[in-house]
């Protein structure tokens, strides 16, 4: 499991708050401290902390890398946000551009845009790919597929490999009004989806939005986290600090045979994915 | 139709590790044998891929056989009452890069032998020859607690591979081995999960991964080789994953297990051949099927098979 930690994001009040005050600590402790946890990458997101975004993913990116080699996840619907990020990356370690719709009113190449800047940031460079065009979030299943299909068809024609694409099917908060089909869709898009290539392009999840306002938040979203596994969901934006959740990824990855089972699988599990 | 590219990258490999401590190391092996560090299946990618090639070590006891065929004492009939002598004619006479002191003399039921008789024993071939030593115990958790921590530290800083531990009996040779700076065998009952679950108990004991070389247990041919060789298939294919847990290097105790075979030792079945060459076609048959799944050490009993399985590695590893 392909776990993107997302607590570097400045919509959390410690890190918007260390960004106002440049502390380096709070965000470089966040950094080793979901490394130790599992991760696999670390989302880097500005959110609403800073005016200036572009300066700011440049704060924490270099600030990150003073202390951990961990691959990081630029996290931005502005392009040049993103081109900023890479500009200070070592991008050895890989990267994941997060993220681009197919289209958009306003950019129609938005998606051109960002295979170019990953083929520049070099062969470890990868993008997330949102189910979302011109016309919005989709609510269906077909839809996304869809949008999924000529997402993958896209990159096919760049020559861009599929394996450095991730597919993000848009998850919506349960809790907001006639949301509730939402996960229903979004595991048959899944299904759909692992057939677009083969090998198929990584599909991922913004997870912790699921349960947004929602009570049982852990619970709600490590059960949907178990059901999309079984479905071909080998990436996630999570909270790897929720140790509830962590051991449905490990116990996840043992029935779906992708570790061998050992008594102690719980608690090898993030040191076994490290490095 | 074009021939299609079939080659597989993986993310993992094998651990490479170096047995037998020089001069220059703290040791006084005039010798070392690196082993490991395969990145792709056997006969997979390129030969850069295929990682160090595998080692023979030929077997040498610490007592006198009393139940081996008359073909496999004859080449060692002058050499049975002494270990030392034993395993300077495996060096000097048949090539061997790395010998196996097995003490099968101080299981209960074959001598009892004491831990001082183990320790001179250890002397005495490391005295003798300067190659590394793979040092192993008789399977007797009582025994191998008593004794064979003390082998290690007759052979303290020399870099060899003690063993075995196993889920159940680890503590002890475990902790000693860190000590020492042996390398560690970890055994277990061609059971997947248990080998796993043993590496990850030694390493909770501090034992580092990357000095740890696993025994899934062996199976001769016609007597149940192909779960060996299944679970040290698996095994490989796990480490390339990157499965830290299982990249370790894979030995196998050929010689042992091939001359139980009935086949290997019977004489009086003209019908099957000549009884001298069927107990190392035994041993070679084995070695070079569970070669194709992955292995790195085997452990030999006749100077003919492990010559014949030396000449399959050197020539494979021409192409």
């Amino acid at each position: 499991m392909i776990l993107i930690a997302e607590r570097i994001n400045g919509m959390f009040l410690d890190v918007k708050q260390a960004i106002a005050d440049k502390n380096k600590k709070v965000i470089q402790d966040l950094a080793k401290n979901q490394t130790e946890a599992g991760a696999s990458y670390l989302d880097v997101n500005v959110g609403t902390a800073a005016a200036d975004q572009e300066g700011t993913i440049q704060w924490l990116v270099e600030t990150i890398q003073e202390t951990c080699s961990t691959p990081l996840c630029l996290d931005s619907q502005k392009p040049d946000v993103i081109a900023a990020g890479l500009k200070v990356i070592n991008a050895e370690n890989g990267v994941l551009l997060n993220s681009t719709p197919l289209n958009k009113k306003s950019d129609e190449e938005v998606f051109d845009k960002y295979v170019e800047m990953a083929n520049q940031a070099g062969p470890k460079a990868n993008i997330i790919a949102l189910t979302m065009d011109k016309n919005g979030v989709p609510q269906d299943t077909d839809t996304r597929v869809a949008i999924a299909a000529e997402i993958v068809s896209k990159a096919m024609e760049k020559g861009f490999d599929t394996q450095r694409l991730f597919i993000d099917t848009i998850v919506l908060p349960v809790k907001v009004p006639n949301a509730q089909s939402q996960p229903g869709n979004i595991l048959a898009a899944m299904d759909q989806i692992k057939y677009l290539s083969d090998p198929p392009p990584h599909m991922t999840i913004g997870l912790s939005n699921l349960s947004q306002g929602a009570s049982e938040r852990s619970l709600i979203n490590r059960v949907f986290l178990a059901m999309a596994i079984s479905r071909g969901l080998d990436s996630a934006i999570a909270d790897v600090f929720d140790q509830a959740l962590m051991n449905v990824v490990a116990t996840s990855d043992l029935l779906m045979d992708k570790q061998i089972y050992s008594d102690s699988f719980l608690k090898v599990y993030s040191s076994a994915n490290k490095g | 139709m074009p021939v299609p590219e079939i080659a597989e990258s993986f993310s993992g490999s094998v651990n490479r590790l170096t047995l037998g401590a020089t001069k220059e190391d703290g040791g006084t092996r005039t010798s070392t044998v690196t082993i490991g560090g395969a990145s792709n299946v056997v006969y997979g990618g390129s030969l850069a891929d295929a990682g160090e090639k595998p080692v023979i070590a030929m077997d040498v006891l610490d007592s006198k056989p009393e139940d081996w065929p008359d073909v496999l004492l004859e080449p060692y009939k002058d050499v049975l009452d002494s270990p030392g002598d034993w395993a300077k004619k495996c060096v000097e006479e048949f090539g061997a890069e790395l010998i196996c002191v097995k003490f099968e003399g101080i299981h209960p039921d074959k001598g009892d032998k004491d831990a001082a008789h183990a320790i001179k024993v250890t002397e005495e071939v490391l005295q003798a020859v300067g190659v590394p030593l793979v040092l192993w115990g008789c399977g007797n958790d009582e025994k191998d607690n008593q004794v064979m921590p003390k082998v290690s530290g007759a052979a303290k800083g020399e870099k060899c591979l003690i063993g075995a531990v196993t889920e159940d009996n680890y503590k002890s040779l475990t902790a000693i081995a860190l000590a020492d700076g042996h390398y560690l065998i970890t055994q277990a009952p061609l059971d997947i999960n248990i080998a796993k679950q043993i590496n990850i108990l030694a390493s909770d004991m501090g034992f580092p991964l990357e000095r740890i070389v696993t025994f899934q247990s062996t199976g001769a041919l016609g007597y149940g080789i192909e779960y060996a060789y299944s679970i040290q298939e698996r095994q490989r294919i796990a480490a390339l994953s990157g499965d830290k847990m299982m990249a370790m290097p894979v030995i196998c105790d050929v010689g042992y297990e091939s001359w139980r075979a009935k086949e290997a030792k019977i004489t009086d079945t003209p019908e099957w051949g000549p009884p001298e060459d069927r107990g190392p076609a035994w041993e070679i048959a084995t070695a070079v099927c569970l070669l194709q799944a992955g292995v790195d050490i085997i452990r030999i009993r006749h100077p003919r098979a492990a010559a014949t399985v030396n000449d399959f590695i050197n020539q494979v590893r021409q192409q």
